[in-house]
Formats: C-alpha cells, structure tokens, sequence
C-alpha cells in the first residue's frame, strides 16, 4: 500500500511544487526524481507480484503483473523526458520561444501528466480509471500547444476536442456497464469494481454489456489511437514539443491501451471472448493498414514516427485479440520496447528539429558524420523499431506471431506481415536518409545540451539492457496474463 | 403532478433544448438553451432523489443545477464573446439538420432498446431521449464551423451522458461523478482559452483556417 501511495504522490507533490515555483531546473531534477521513484516502486512490486491482483483503498487501487509492468514503463520513459525537457526548456528560453508563464505551465503539467498516468494504471474502479485518463487529455493539452505556432494550436485543438469526444464516449459505455452491474446483484458504490465485474461477469446482462463494451472499445481507442479516431496522432506528435511527444507516444498511448484490457477481461468473462476479439481484430487491422501506408508517403520525420506509434498500437491490439498467455507476455514486452525505443528517437528528432528549424526529412540528412550521439540514438531506435535483434521487439514481434498463429488467427498474421514488410521498407528507406542522405544546402551545427546528453545514453543503454536481458520480467508478464484472463 | 411525469417532462424538455439548439444560428441564443438544458437536467435529477428519498442526490441536484445551468454557460457566452456571433455558412442547412436530427432520435431509441428490456422502469424509458442528445451532440460536432458550436457540442454530448446517468442508476458513484464534473470543467476551461488564442493568432474562430496539417 505504502509504494502505491508513493509512487502515486511523488508526481504529485512536484507538481505542487512547480506551481508555486514556476519553472527552475530544480523541478526539472525534481521531475525526474519523482518517475525514477516510479519506476523504483514498479520494480519493487515486480518482486512480489501474484497471479491475483490486490485491492487497496477501499477498492479504488489495485496492484498486479499489468500495473507493476506499465508503472516500468512510466517510470523509465518519464524520467529520460523529464530530463530531456530540462535541456529543451534551456534552448527554448536561449532562442527567445518561450515565456517564463509558458514555462511555468510546462513545469506544473508535465508531472501533473505523469500523476494522472499513474492512477490510471493504478485504477481498480473504470469510474477512477476513466477519470484519470480525461486527466491526462486535460494536461497535455497546453503541453501539445506549448509551442505558440499555427499549426501547433491547430494540433491541440484537433487533440482536444476528438480525445474528448472519445473519452465521452467510453464514459457512456462506463455508465451502460454500471448498470449491467447493479442489475447483475453488485451493490451500490462497487457495481463498477473492476473485480467485482469479473466476478459477477455471469449475471451481467449480454445485451447491455455487448452495448457497453462497442462504446468502450470505440471510445478508449480514441486515445489509443486506433481507427476511426486516429486523426489527432499525427498532428499532436509532430507539433508537440520532443519529450512531450516521447511521453505520449511511448506510454499514453500504452496506458489508454491498458484500459481497453481491462475492459475485455470484463467483456471476455461476460460474453465468451468472441465480441472484444473480433472488434480488436478489425480495428487493429484497419489501424496497422493506414500507419504503414501513411508512412510510405511520409516526408516529416515526426510525422513519421507518430504513424509507427500507430502501427505499434495496431499491433497491440492484434496481440490482445490473440488473447493467449504468450501474447499478451509479447504484448507487455512490446509496450516496454516500443516505449524506450520511441522516447530515444523522439528526442533524437527533437534536437534535429532544434538545429535546422525544421522536420522535414529532406531537409535534415547526413546526420551521421555530424553527430555521433544522434547517429548511435536514432541507429538503434531505428533497429528497435524494425524489429532487429538484440533488441526486445525482435522477441515480442516473433512471440506476437505465435501467439495469433497460436489462437488460430493465421489469415489476421498474414494480413498484419504484409503490411509489416510495407511500414518496415518505409522505416528503413526514410531512417536511411536521415543519417546518410545529403542535406539541402550547409547543414547547421548540432548542439545538444548535457540533460538531453544524459537522457538519450540513457535511453539507449536500457534499450540494449532489455533487449539482452527481459528475462527477469517474465514472471510479472506472466502474473499479467493471469490477471487479464488469458487462454492457457 | 405525479413523480413520472415530472421525469417525463423533464426528460422531453431536455431533449427539445438539444433540437432547439440544432435549429437557432445565434450563439448567444444556443448558449442560453445549453443553461436552460442544465435546469431541465436539475429537474430530473430531483425527482430522481424524491423517488428514492435519497438526500445525497438532492445535494448532487444542486451541484448539477450550479454546474451545468450557471458556470458551464457561463464560461462559453464568455468565450464566444467575440466579433462573429453567428454560425456562419454550416454545412449542413438547417432543414437538413432537423430531418437529420429526427432520424438520430429514432436511432437512440433503438440503441437504448437492451436498456429498457432489463429493467423497464419509468426513468430507464426516459434513457433514450438522453440518448438522442449524444447523438445529436456529436452531429453538431461535425457539422459545425466555428470552434465555439464545437464546445456547445461537446457540452451536450456531456450533459446526455450526464443525463443517462442520472437516469439508469440514480448517478455513478459520488468520487466518480465528482471527478467527472471537475474534467468537464477544466475540459471547457481548455476549449475556452484555445478559442481565445485561435482569435489572436487567425484572427477568427472559423476552423476552416485549421488546414496546415495534413498526411
């Protein structure tokens, strides 16, 4: 109980902190202490993680294998953006871009984001659950728009009101259920206990529970960014600034991901694991089918790794619809993966930006004979990101494909391969000419301040040390799979 | 006035406000409909509370009536305060709408149908006029060009979910609609301030202008 207050008021007591402050880079340190204490209580947990989950306060907070792994996640990708973002508020002040008031909302809503991603994980009531995630729209919306351009307004508008829209939506679909579970028996205040749920699954009516999980799953995946609401992705990870784009991309979307999980061991226990898959399954093949052709015509370097982000997410929810114990072990490993290797070459993109202004990739090239930091961190994003061994995605990549051939969904793997082969063709083409192409012109020197330095070996090392070694979070995986239900 | 037909009556006068909304162009006149669905919303809420005797709601009655009737409204007449107070050109005219509207009523009774058949009580046959108002919230959302009709849009779609609630299980429980009201508001609060800063920097809030992103 103490790590779970712990971990959930760190975040917490800084962003007080930085509100009375404003932004100082002692907040920024303390940023990055507060998800390092993170990341220390989801290793802590790791070690004492059942296949049952356990239910704190009151039944709102529960702790198991799907918590103990996304706390990891959270905290290790928080840190190096926390970090990151101690460098990149430095030169935004140096080249005049910023105010110290918008700095000031940048120091409150970055740990504030981070707060409510906890909870979110945390969650043992989708009511909680729920709110946390509206939370984190609420905080990355001035975040998303901290730069004050067009097209970023734009961005956060977009974000805004579709993220809204969806989240509204699930909301819908969390009251529909509360209903399915006060008429299943569940009595009032606990009817939407996630272990309550489960309990009762075989009361709950099918009808009700086939039009609660349709809002949920259409809503959820709105900030997942799965079709049909995944026009906001691009344009909010592009505009945003680096470490705020490496946060959402490598763990908001992993934590609205999360959600959905929960929901289908709802709907699984309830309807026979039928419904959630077959709606996984069209959604995630739609998803990976628009980001690998999205990323055939792209030429923005941001862009292009927002609609990986996507991709990655598709595959996700293929993973989940597989819905076997080795799945959804591959699916927590990729969200690991995924998670550092986006953070690393996020902020890799972030300082390419800085230094030529820009994002297109024509206009960026050659990066490999100018810096060798950037060259190393975008090489092994890239390597991550394809799937290349040592790295973890190359284990969870091949576990994900055994998984679906395993749960008899070989037409769904061969339609995902093939799309695969197009997105991975387009990677490697564009990651080619980042580092090797010509640049236009006289390329600008590439300065990296010494946080961003730190955040990105950082980020580099943890990618090789999970790549070698994810061995000891077998068992977390595992209690995971457990704990949502899966098929032995 | 017996109990049900005051729920009744409430649940009509809050989907009329949703259509009224779709018809008028005037941002201040849709404003003053979105206040006036906040005191239907309060009604329903009450007698809600007089059905179950149930004080606790009686309290939520009042938060909802603060909330969704005077604050929320509020806030928007104070963000459409602006040179442009009407809807211009909307993409779909308004005898479109209307029809459009007619139809999406039929659907919501038609989604809410499970609804109803578990537990068929005077308030859950009220659920799919709240129902109806999601719908015609998102319609809004969609067909509308100005980003002030995009927040009236989602502040309907909040109040029918509000409203569906409210009706099938007299409210979620309280740190959940407590934590859902202060969403919404800071929600709005976002909207508010990214329509402030839309005006400055284009000069307008037509959402025509925000085309830069693309592919």
């Amino acid at each position: 109980m103490s790590l779970v207050l712990v971990a959930l008021f760190a975040p917490v007591v800084v962003a007080a902190v930085a509100a009375v402050t404003g932004w100082r880079r002692a907040v920024g340190y303390a940023t990055v202490a507060a998800a390092l204490v993170i990341l220390a209580c989801g290793a802590a947990l790791a070690a004492q993680t059942a296949s049952t989950a356990r239910i704190y306060a009151g039944g709102l907070l529960r702790v198991d294998g799907l918590t103990v792994t996304m706390l990891i996640v959270i905290g290790a990708v928080a840190a190096i953006a926390a970090a990151a973002s101690i460098g990149y508020l430095d030169a935004e002040f140096a080249a005049g871009h910023t105010t110290v008031r918008r700095a000031h909302a940048y120091a409150v809503l970055l740990p504030a984001f981070v707060a409510a991603m906890t909870l979110a994980v945390l969650a043992n009531n989708l009511g909680v659950m729920w709110v946390a995630i509206e939370a984190t729209t609420i905080a990355t919306a001035f975040l998303v728009g901290h730069h004050p351009s067009r097209a970023a307004l734009e961005a956060t508008w977009k974000y805004v009101v579709i993220c809204s829209v969806g989240i509204a939506l699930a909301f819908l679909g969390t009251v529909v259920l509360n209903f399915g579970g006060r008429h299943a028996g569940i009595s009032a205040g606990q009817s939407l206990r996630l272990d309550s749920l489960v309990g009762h699954a075989g009361q709950l009516d099918p009808a009700v529970t086939h039009l609660a999980a349709g809002l949920l799953l259409l809503g959820y995946g709105a900030k997942v960014g799965l079709v049909p609401f995944h026009t906001w992705l691009a344009d909010a990870h592009s505009q945003a600034p680096a470490p705020v784009s490496a946060l959402m991309s490598g763990v908001l979307l992993p934590v609205a991901f999360c959600a959905l999980l929960r929901v289908k061991t709802v709907a699984d226990a309830a309807l026979g694991n039928g419904f959630f898959r077959n709606g996984l399954l069209t959604v995630g093949l739609l998803t990976v089918a628009v980001a690998a052709f999205m990323l055939v015509v792209q030429t923005d370097v941001k862009r292009m790794l927002a609609y990986s982000s996507m991709e990655n997410m598709g595959l996700l929810a293929l993973a989940a619809a597989a819905g076997t114990r080795l799945a959804i072990a591959a699916l927590l490993l990729h969200v690991l993966a995924h998670g550092l290797g986006k953070a690393v070459l996020f902020l890799a993109a972030g300082q390419l930006q800085m230094a030529h202004g820009s994002t297109a990739i024509a206009d960026i090239g050659a990066v490999i004979g100018r810096s060798k930091l950037l060259a190393v961190a975008l090489g092994v994003g890239l390597a991550v990101l394809l799937g290349m061994p040592p790295f973890a995605m190359f284990a969870s990549e091949l576990s994900m494909a055994r998984g679906l051939a395993g749960a008899h969904l070989a037409w769904s793997l061969a339609v995902a391969l093939a799309l695969l082969v197009i997105a991975f063709a387009a990677l490697v083409r564009n990651g080619a000419r980042l580092l090797l192409g010509t640049p236009a012109g006289d390329p600008p020197a590439i300065v990296i301040p010494a946080t961003t330095v730190a955040a990105l070996v950082a980020g580099v090392c943890a990618c090789l040390l999970l790549g070698i070694t994810a061995g000891p979070l077998a068992g977390v995986f595992h209690a995971a799979a457990d704990v949502l239900g899966a098929v032995r | 006035m017996s109990n049900s037909s005051v729920l009744d009556l409430s649940a009509g006068a809050f989907l009329l406000a949703a259509v009224l909304i779709v018809w008028r162009r005037q941002l201040t006149a849709i404003v003053r409909l979105l206040a006036w669905q906040g005191v239907a919303l309060t009604v329903l809420v009450f007698a809600e509370a007089a059905r179950g005797h149930d004080a606790a709601l009686l309290g939520v009655g009042f938060a909802v009536f603060g909330l969704r009737a005077l604050l929320l409204p509020w806030l928007l007449a104070r963000a459409a305060d602006g040179p442009e107070r009407r809807e211009s050109e909307p993409l779909v005219n308004t005898t479109a709408s209307l029809l459009v509207t007619a139809v999406l009523v039929v659907v919501a009774y038609a989604v809410s149908r499970p609804l109803v058949a578990v537990d068929p009580t005077p308030a859950i046959q009220a659920v799919p006029a709240a129902f109806a108002v999601v719908l015609i919230a998102v319609f809004i959302m969609v067909s509308r060009r100005r980003a002030v009709s995009q927040a009236v849009g989602f502040l309907l779609l909040d109040n029918g979910i509000a409203a569906t609630a409210f009706l099938i299980t007299a409210g979620v429980p309280l740190v959940v609609e407590l934590g859902a009201s202060l969403d919404v508001l800071f929600a709005v609060l976002v909207l508010g301030v990214l329509t402030g800063r839309m005006r400055r920097v284009f000069g307008g809030t037509d959402l025509d202008q925000l085309r830069e992103l693309r592919g």
